[in-house]
């Protein structure tokens, strides 16, 4: 049975239901557990949920140790930004150990992290950021757009036995959505094809899979009909399901809230130019955040972001129903 | 000790020919503080070690055959061939890990002493670095999260007075490390690390407060690197009356001295000892050698985990 609730219930709800399921589970991070009155604190006290200080290098240390000795930590590190003061850790020890060690060990472990909070937290709180831990084989990215979604990876990261950057949208976190109750499991690797259409091909991410719906929405009014496809995964990516949308389209739109040069869009790009060329009827097109830091002011900040009109602009280009420019 | 410096003395010889491959750090002058710490531990109970591990893993058990073909990229070697001299894990004989960047070992092995606290475990954890990684970061970190969390952790430090090819005084107006973490209130002391039954001692009284739940303790080593910062270092940073004193303090040579003067053993055995690690080496050299190089394929198998 599915119910309504927030993205961000969804995730706690994941959380929750995989600490009652395993006790290896643990939950910990800043200004977390604070209170006896914390739903994880009453339900599996606090040697399993723990505050830590403003000590990411510590924080994520831990979890890999801790997961490298057969428990499944999930850090709460609130913004993305804030693994940067971590990178060591991140980049350098957590994806590197299983495969440094010739496959012995493992390391499973969360590391949740909040981003793309483009609502005037200006330049050091809103990157999209994602796209930098693509580059690093052993990590996996989950990037959920759904409050069902939010749960399903969310228990999928908890199995998981590699360590996986959670990257939840900050804009998302109260967008109610239909949730199943109970275990709920998204499996990694496999994109959702959010519309169906058949004239263009849009792959949006997070907070953009919204935008880019409600940009194939006007494309209808218009006879234009748009597929949305919604990776929910950037490591494992699901790039059959994109060819196969674009064998049908023969044409590409990619939206991604990154920084044109480190965005998954690039990416995306690149392996369709690699692997599905004779397919395109059109340049393939990117509608990403420009290559600035985000600014703090509303009308700048919205200058530097995608949005509707430009994904929908993008993808009258690659219709041929206006001309195709950079 | 002398396992230890026979595989590392060889290291050395086969890095010159090139049999050796990559960046390879020896601790040849520093071997007793990782024979007396490590000698006590049990399997399960884990070690934490830095660049600078070939001593910590012999000292806890790593096969010499194994780490050898490691070392020479084989598909025997302890880690397939993936990690190589900085990267070694041997979980089974309780080296959870070596890694590669200074400090970044430390808040693993509080991630070891928290499972160990959650499952109610009498599992010890024990972290080696150098003087350079305090400075850094994660041990500061580490070491405030150790004491409020109470973990039994023991952070043993060998402070060989250069971090890579500067001296501590150019990093630090603090002379001992033992110092830096006096505000916090565990135990801690600091010893002559060529001087093995003062570590082992000192480490002893630690090991048992941790076995029983206790922790942190920090231990440092006063030692020695007899060689550079890697091999190849041509140590132009180095002082040379301190290299005279140093030999004065090498501790297989104090050690032989203290077993005969208090007749722990006699001569002819001690030189048995070095002939019978001798022996091991070469037989750890041709079983290396005997070991095929992995398939190069490998490593697309290895990067994830399939769950």
């Amino acid at each position: 049975m599915a119910r309504e609730i927030p993205y961000i219930a969804a995730i706690n709800e994941a959380i929750h239901l995989e600490m009652a399921r395993d006790e290896d589970v643990l939950y910990f991070g800043q200004n977390l557990a604070t209170t006896e009155n914390d739903e994880f604190v009453k339900s599996f006290g606090h040697d399993r949920v723990r505050v830590t200080p403003i000590s990411e290098t510590a924080e994520i240390g831990i979890a890999i140790g801790a997961a490298l000795a057969g428990l499944r930590p999930v850090v709460e590190l609130y913004m993305a930004e804030f693994m940067l003061v971590a990178m060591n850790q991140v980049v350098n020890e957590a994806p590197r150990f299983r495969y440094m060690s010739g496959g012995r060990v493992k390391v499973p472990l969360v590391l949740k992290a909040g981003y793309g909070f483009t609502a005037g937290w200006a330049g050091q709180h809103t990157g999209s950021i994602y796209g930098m831990f693509m580059g690093v084989p052993g990590l996996k990215v989950a990037l959920p757009a759904t409050a069902a979604d939010a749960k399903g990876l969310m228990a999928t990261a908890i199995r998981d036995d590699n360590p996986v950057c959670y990257f939840h949208h900050y804009l998302l976190t109260l967008e109610p959505g239909d949730v199943p109750e109970g275990e709920h499991l998204v499996p990694f690797g496999e994109a959702a094809v959010r519309r169906e259409g058949g004239d263009v091909t849009i792959v949006a991410t997070g907070w953009m899979v919204g935008k880019a719906l409600a940009a194939a929405e006007s494309l209808a009014a218009e006879g234009l009909s748009a597929e949305v496809i919604d990776p929910r995964t950037l490591v494992p990516l699901d790039i059959a399901t994109i060819l196969t949308s674009v064998e049908k389209t023969g044409r590409v739109v990619l939206v991604d809230q990154a920084p044109r040069h480190a965005s998954a869009s690039a990416v995306i790009a690149a392996e369709i130019a690699d692997r599905g060329f004779s397919s395109l009827k059109a340049p393939i097109k990117q509608v990403t955040a420009l290559d600035a830091t985000i600014p703090y002011s509303e009308p700048m900040e919205a200058y530097v972001l995608p949005d509707e009109e430009k994904i929908a602009g993008a993808a009258r280009q690659v219709l041929g129903s206006a001309p195709v420019t950079a | 000790m002398w396992r230890i410096r026979c595989f590392e003395e060889r290291v050395a010889r086969l890095k010159r020919t090139l049999q050796v491959h990559g960046l390879i750090h020896l601790s040849i002058g520093g071997e007793g503080v990782a024979a007396a710490v490590c000698r006590q531990l049990r399997d399960d109970d884990a070690v934490y070690s830095g660049h600078r591990a070939h001593g910590h893993a012999i000292a806890k058990g790593a096969p010499l055959d194994k780490l050898m073909a490691e070392l020479m990229g084989r598909a025997g070697g302890l880690c397939r061939g993936l990690g190589g001299s900085m990267h070694l894990v041997d979980r089974e004989h309780g080296l959870l890990g070596a890694t590669g960047v200074v400090g970044g070992n430390i808040p693993l092995a509080l991630g070891n002493a928290l499972a160990a606290r959650v499952r109610a475990s009498d599992e010890v954890t024990v972290v080696f670095f150098g003087d350079g990684a305090v400075q850094a970061g994660h041990f500061n970190e580490s070491v405030n999260l150790a004491a409020l969390w109470e973990l039994p952790v023991i952070f043993v430090c060998e402070n060989n007075g250069f971090a890579e090819f500067t001296p501590r005084s150019a990093h630090t107006p603090v002379a001992r490390v033992a110092d830096v973490v006096a505000p916090y209130g565990f135990d801690r002391e600091t010893v002559q690390g060529s001087d093995v039954p003062a570590v082992f001692e000192a480490f002893a009284a630690f090991l048992r407060a941790a076995r029983g739940g206790h922790g942190p303790m920090l231990l440092e080593c006063l030692t020695h690197r007899r060689r550079g910062h890697y091999e190849g270092d041509q140590q132009r940073y180095r002082d040379a009356t301190a290299e005279e004193q140093w030999e004065q303090r090498d501790p297989l040579a104090r050690l032989r001295s203290q077993a005969t003067a208090q007749g722990w053993l006699d001569e002819p055995t001690l030189d048995g000892l070095e002939r019978e690690a001798r022996a091991e080496v070469d037989t750890a050299v041709e079983v290396a050698r005997a070991s095929p190089f992995p398939d190069p394929g490998l490593p697309t198998q290895l990067v994830y985990a399939s769950a």
